[in-house]
């Protein structure tokens, strides 16, 4: 499994890709590589030339920006694992991260590449999605800020135009007592979920829920959020019986459909079981917070 | 248990001296080796599940940068013969490359050479093969109907084997039974899948008329088929056995690989390489495991004693015969499994679809055949109330019962199932186990608890071939070694096979050294290559520590006889008057009077005038030792004896299932293990728990999976699930030690060890926890998708 | 399609090389420097075969092109003895609990063994399994190289144990 015959350039500014991008041929951006290169072993992805933006500093950096989590787009996952502002700020992120890969994959993998590499049940595009990030892209003509929930567009296949590279991912953070929840079921530890779901949601001082954001993976062409649970919720004190109540609606959002790996049905009562476990994750984090 | 007191190095912990190697990253793999000029194959496959070969183009392959050849089905099929098979389907022919049809998807239609395996698949996707898709068959069950598409039209059905056996008065022990059962048991196609994919390297030397060859091989008569498909003398092959096997357990006979590249060596005059990338290994690499149907019923009585049994095993052998039909004739020789069951009727069938081939499998069919045989216990003690440990006591045999012959013929040497069933449930603390089971239930969770006891059968001794195949009249299984003390002292074996990590170098020189009497990590085990080699069969059906012990033992005792022949003439006594201590030899009553192993050995080499007369000068001895109780065809009623040892397993696993998604887990596991005598405690505990990995595999993650048109989905490793560390429990493992009355020192084999039951004892637990609920699932593997749907079917699925 | 140079300093000697891009740095190691130590089982990220220190972490050398790896620092099996004909303690380890069998998993066990024991000298069960989860064996079931991992981590805290710790007994 050789690769096809490739042209490399390992870019030293973000400035020099965006003017490979904007040449005309095939070429597809690298970052840890840890999707692409198996895809190119296997001989599905042939670029004419790589454009490697791993070592661009400049796309490697973690911190917090007008309320947002602002994350590089070429920072490893590692990075952002180890990270204590993403444990502390982001929790829904540190959690989720835990699930992404192997350690191995995780010192390459980026949390860019993740975002587009978009595979339908990948963890940080669930996130991302989650909590209604956005991710900055930068061609020759200039930078752009795209909202991450409108950005998956199927599998493996994102709004990002061939001459646009994701520089950096801005997580909004939440105000208050906020709780995160991650569950995933998958066949073995570190697969790719067969169904995910992520949960944040905000109580006011008395407990009741003031904010609910909710969204699955691997129930259709990409992470979806789904609004059922916060019209049943937001408002209310939640208990076990209100949240699996709540996630039964979540039926007339999602349209799963077999694959070789679990039936429609399976994820369509899976999704509904995972749920319930993040948004109760969620409730117990965040009355336990201050 | 602590090691016999008797032996001085035997049962005793030792660092195994292959590992010396691999620690170091010093391995010598196939694909570690360069020659000069060496030149690289990649293949070209069939999409289709089943097409004609309209027309092969390689013109535009042939001009692509580094490609050096292109190789089609006819020109192969025109100068090799087809490879050899077990059963009698002369015109079910198979060579390396598809000859007039593609018959399934993946199958190696041309080969690539160039100087590069980049190159070489660079230049294969140039190759245009223009097809015409035929109809096809994946069933099994329609593979049986006159009117499905046969894979092959010449051999005019596609069905290979089909043969009945009735051993005792079947039909007449149902009838008298106050009760029986029926259950079908599926066993899904999965394999052993080692980590290193197959490789081979061969060179022809035209000087020398030899073909070198250097391949990741397990594979009995190796050297003898390379030859007879090239059309080469025996003698002009010559297969270098020093080769490290990166895992096999059985599939590691790439014998369409090596033809292929022997073929092209000889034709191109210089040395060429294939090393299946892993695409290429799952779908044409032709080593699936078994795919199997069983139909089952019992008939038992009010107590639980299982009298007779019929059992129809249907097995899915894929577009080629392989190895595949031989598979359902070894488990004869442990048809009943470790019960007392009376009477037994088998039918085997083997039937073509248009799949990849399979090749030999851990157990050579016994892991399903113990599978579908512990599926019925544990239903029959179900049905009547009874406690799934008490029917297996009930129905094993007993321990003063043996040698005991089961009704195919076979006779168990020895065994003790009861204390090994014992010890396991002591070393579970079965209450405590219990206890925590129902804590699980209470609390609202789905647990079970696996029980399953299994056995072995070691030695290997192919009787299955001449059951299975009139025209086969092979009797004979044995393994030879050539035992060597030097003009300086130094004890070397020579063995004749390559190993794939079963530690035969330390077996061998911890062997030699009990008999010797001296230190085994002094002794050198070498490997000879097939010109040089002495008989041998490969390490298959974990007959080594039988026969490469036994051998080797002989070879040793024949040795030792020697010193004392020569220390008797030198010290004027005869040898009853002697005593051997450590490679020197006294006489008992004068130990004053002693020649010490330095000046044996230099008497040995150097003064002749001091030999015994009629003594070849040297220490020198070589054995080849035939399997023990092997040696006989079957009798006209068809029993026959098959592997010698029985090696026994009791696995108990507690498991639970989380009801929301499915998704099994195995909090205990606890195996108990009888392979007589040890020899080396580490190396067997390892293979045991290797094989208990490879069992939760086959029994909860790995199926070759194919879609409607014949495509195989699970084709890398991100769809085929190898278990990780994640997946393996913590396993506990105690060991009872019944001696072989056949072996040198009591050893049985061992390498099949835990994969024979795991499978076994997960489906146990699996139906364990779900039997409160009214369901059962008998088919593995048993994926969380199936938990799901079957919980769900009960509206049993909650949060 | 142009060759590169690459310089990478690989177990400590700075190697140069002149390779396609599309050489991955596994076969960059294998094919042209005769490492042979490292292996390949699926050339897609998954046994974990292939296993080599990056900068002194554990990652995948089938994911990466060595034109990827060029002024970086790759450690391979072949350079954690301490000296030509020595062992380190865990390679001594697997030797002593027979943490392998056809070996073919061996270097990237150690690699990601000894990338843990860089981080902790006291690793949990669930570290070690994590640290190896993603690496694949065939043979073993994993419960001898857990225990290898384990005792390389005993014997490491010991040597690094205080002089007068030695003398109340805590010997390796």
């Amino acid at each position: 499994m050789k690769a096809a015959e490739f042209d490399y350039v390992r870019a030293t500014s973000i400035d020099e890709v965006c003017d490979l991008l904007d040449e005309a041929g095939e070429h597809k951006i690298i970052a840890g590589g840890q999707t692409l290169v198996p895809l190119m072993a296997m001989r599905l992805a042939r670029p004419a030339l790589l454009i490697d933006i791993a070592e661009i500093a400049d796309l490697r950096f973690i911190k917090v920006e007008a309320g947002e989590l602002r994350i590089g787009a070429a920072t490893r996952q590692v990075d952002a694992e180890r990270s204590a502002l993403v444990r502390e700020r982001l929790p829904l992120l540190a959690k989720a991260l835990r699930w992404v890969g192997h350690p191995q994959t995780r010192n390459r993998g980026t949390i860019g590449g993740s975002i587009a590499a978009a595979d339908p049940s990948a963890e940080i595009p669930l996130v991302a999605v989650t909590i209604e990030a956005q991710a900055v892209a930068r061609s020759k003509t200039g930078e752009a800020t795209l909202a991450l929930t409108d950005f998956f567009r199927g599998p493996m296949m994102t709004a990002l135009q061939p001459d646009q590279c994701l520089t950096e991912i801005r997580f909004p953070l939440w105000p208050g007592r906020v709780g995160s929840g991650f569950h995933e079921v998958s066949a073995r530890a570190s697969d790719f979920a067969l169904v995910a779901a992520a949960a944040q949601l905000a109580l006011d001082p008395s407990g009741v829920c003031t904010r609910l954001s909710a969204a699955l993976g691997g129930i259709g062409a990409g992470p979806m959020r789904v609004s059922a649970p916060a019209a049943a919720l937001v408002g209310r004190r939640l208990d076990q019986a209100a949240v699996e109540q709540a996630v039964a609606f979540i039926d007339d959002e999602i349209a799963p459909e077999d694959d070789q790996h679990v039936g429609a049905d399976y994820r369509r009562r899976v999704a509904r079981v995972l749920l319930a476990r993040a948004i109760l994750e969620a409730q117990d984090e965040a009355a336990r917070a201050a | 248990m602590s090691a016999a007191p008797q032996f001085r190095y035997i049962a005793r912990k030792r660092r195994p001296k292959e590992d010396r190697r691999f620690i170091t990253g010093a391995g010598h793999f196939v694909a570690d080796i360069a020659l000069p000029g060496m030149r690289h194959v990649a293949l070209v496959t069939s999409p289709h599940p089943c097409a004609r070969i309209v027309s092969i183009d390689a013109a535009a392959a042939l001009a692509a940068p580094g490609a050096l050849a292109v190789l089609a089905g006819d020109e192969l099929a025109a100068a090799t013969l087809p490879l050899m098979v077990g059963v009698d389907t002369p015109k079910v022919r198979r060579y390396p490359l598809a000859v007039g049809s593609a018959r399934y998807a993946g199958e190696w239609v041309a080969a690539v050479v160039a100087d590069s395996r980049a190159r070489a698949e660079d230049a294969a996707e140039l190759v245009a093969v223009e097809y015409e898709p035929l109809p096809f068959n994946l069933d099994p069950e329609r593979a049986l109907d006159p009117a499905s598409p046969p894979v092959h039209p010449d051999h005019g059905s596609n069905i290979l084997l089909r043969k009945q056996f009735a051993w005792g008065p079947v039909d007449e022990d149902f009838r008298r039974a106050p009760h029986s059962i029926k259950y079908r048991a599926r066993w899904g196609r999965s394999a052993t899948v080692p980590i290193e994919t197959f490789g081979v390297l061969a060179q022809w030397d035209p000087g020398l008329a030899i073909l070198d060859v250097w391949a990741s091989i397990q594979m009995p008569k190796y050297p003898d088929q390379i030859a007879r498909a090239l059309k080469l003398p025996g003698n002009a092959v010559r297969v270098h056995f020093d080769v490290d096997v990166g895992g096999s357990y059985g599939v590691k006979r790439g014998i369409k690989h090596t033809v292929l590249v022997g073929y092209l060596a000889r034709k191109l005059g210089c040395p060429v390489r294939l090393i299946e990338d892993r695409l290429e290994n799952m779908q044409g690499g032709d080593m699936h495991g078994p795919d199997r149907i069983f139909d089952v019923e019992l008939a038992y009585d009010g107590d639980g004693m299982v009298r007779s049994m019929r059992m129809r095993a249907l097995d899915d052998a894929g577009a080629y015969t392989g190895r595949a039909p031989l598979q359902l004739g070894k488990p004869i020789g442990a048809i009943v499994g470790p019960y007392h069951i009376g009477s037994v009727a088998y039918e085997a069938i083997s039937v073509t679809t248009n799949k990849t081939v399979q090749e030999a499998v851990r157990g050579f069919g016994q892991g399903p055949t113990n599978f579908a045989l512990e599926t019925g216990i544990d239903k029959i003690a179900r049905r009547l109330g009874l406690d799934r440990n008490e029917i297996r006591r009930r129905n094993f045999i007993r321990h003063d019962e043996f040698p005991y012959r089961i009704p195919s013929g076979s006779e168990y040497d020895s065994g003790d199932f009861h204390t090994v069933q014992q010890k396991t449930l002591s070393l579970a603390r079965w209450p405590a186990l219990v206890a925590k089971c129902d804590r699980l239930r209470a609390a609202g969770g789905l647990a079970g608890i696996g029980l399953a006891g299994c056995l072995e059968p070691s030695g290997g001794n192919s009787a299955f071939e001449p059951l299975l195949n009139d025209k086969n009249d092979t009797t004979t299984w044995m393994e030879a070694v050539r035992l060597r003390v030097d003009g300086l002292g130094a004890v070397t074996v020579v063995i004749s096979t390559s190993s794939a990590g079963q530690g035969h170098e330390t077996l061998a020189a911890t062997v030699a050294g009990e008999v010797l009497e001296r230190e085994p990590d002094d002794i050198r085990v070498v490997r000879a290559d097939s010109l040089t080699a002495l008989p041998s069969n490969s390490p298959v059906g974990s007959r080594m520590a039988i026969m490469l012990g036994g051998a080797t033992a002989e070879a040793a005792r024949r040795l030792k006889a020697k010193l004392l022949a020569i220390a008797a003439h030198n010290l004027g006594v005869a040898a009853e008057r002697l005593a051997y201590d450590g490679g020197s030899v006294t006489v008992r009553d004068a130990p004053e009077r002693c020649l010490s192993w330095d000046r044996l050995v230099h008497i040995a080499h150097r003064n002749f005038h001091l030999l015994p007369p009629g003594l070849e000068p040297g220490l020198e001895v070589s054995h080849t030792m035939q399997v023990p109780t092997g040696g006989a065809l079957p009798t006209a009623d068809e029993r026959v004896q098959m592997y010698p040892c029985y090696s026994f397993e009791f696995h108990v696993a507690l498991l639970t299932i989380d009801r929301g998604t499915g998704k099994p887990h195995i909090h205990d596991y606890f195996i108990g293990h009888d392979c007589g005598t040890v020899i080396n405690p580490d190396i067997v505990r390892g293979m045991t728990m290797g094989g208990i990995a490879h069992g939760i595999g086959a029994a909860l993650y790995e199926l070759f999976q194919f879609d409607g048109q014949g495509q195989l989905v699970s084709q890398s490793f991100m769809d085929y699930l190898l278990p990780s560390a994640h997946e393996i429990p913590h396993i506990e493992m105690v060991e009872h030690h019944t001696p072989s009355p056949h072996t040198a020192f009591g050893q049985k084999g061992s390498g099949e060890a835990g994969y024979l039951g795991a499978p076994a004892v997960i489906a146990s637990a699996v139906n364990d926890a779900l039997a409160p609920l009214g369901l059962a699932i008998d088919a593995l593997p048993i994926r969380i998708r199936d938990i799901e749907a079957a919980l769900a079917g009960r509206g049993e699925t909650t949060p | 399609m142009k060759r590169a140079e690459v310089t990478i300093a690989i177990n400590g000697l700075v190697r140069r090389g002149t390779v396609e891009p599309r050489t991955t740095l596994v076969d960059f190691l294998r094919d042209e420097l005769r490492l042979t130590g490292t292996h390949t089982g699926c050339e897609h990220g998954v046994c974990g075969a292939c296993s080599v220190l990056l900068d002194g972490e554990p990652v995948r050398s089938c994911l990466m092109f060595a034109v990827q790896a060029d002024r970086h620092q790759i450690t391979t099996v072949e350079g954690l003895a301490p000296g030509p004909g020595e062992l380190s303690i865990l390679q001594d380890a697997f030797w002593e609990t027979h943490a392998m069998q056809c070996g073919f998993c061996t270097s990237g066990m150690l690699i990601a063994g000894h990338a843990l024991l860089q981080r902790t000298l006291d690793p949990s069960r669930d570290d070690i399994v994590e640290a190896i989860g993603g690496n694949l064996c065939r043979c073993t079931g994993y419960q001898q190289i857990i225990e290898a991992i384990e005792l390389a981590g005993r014997r490491l805290r010991a040597a690094n144990a205080p002089e007068n710790a030695s003398e109340a007994g805590a010997a390796p």
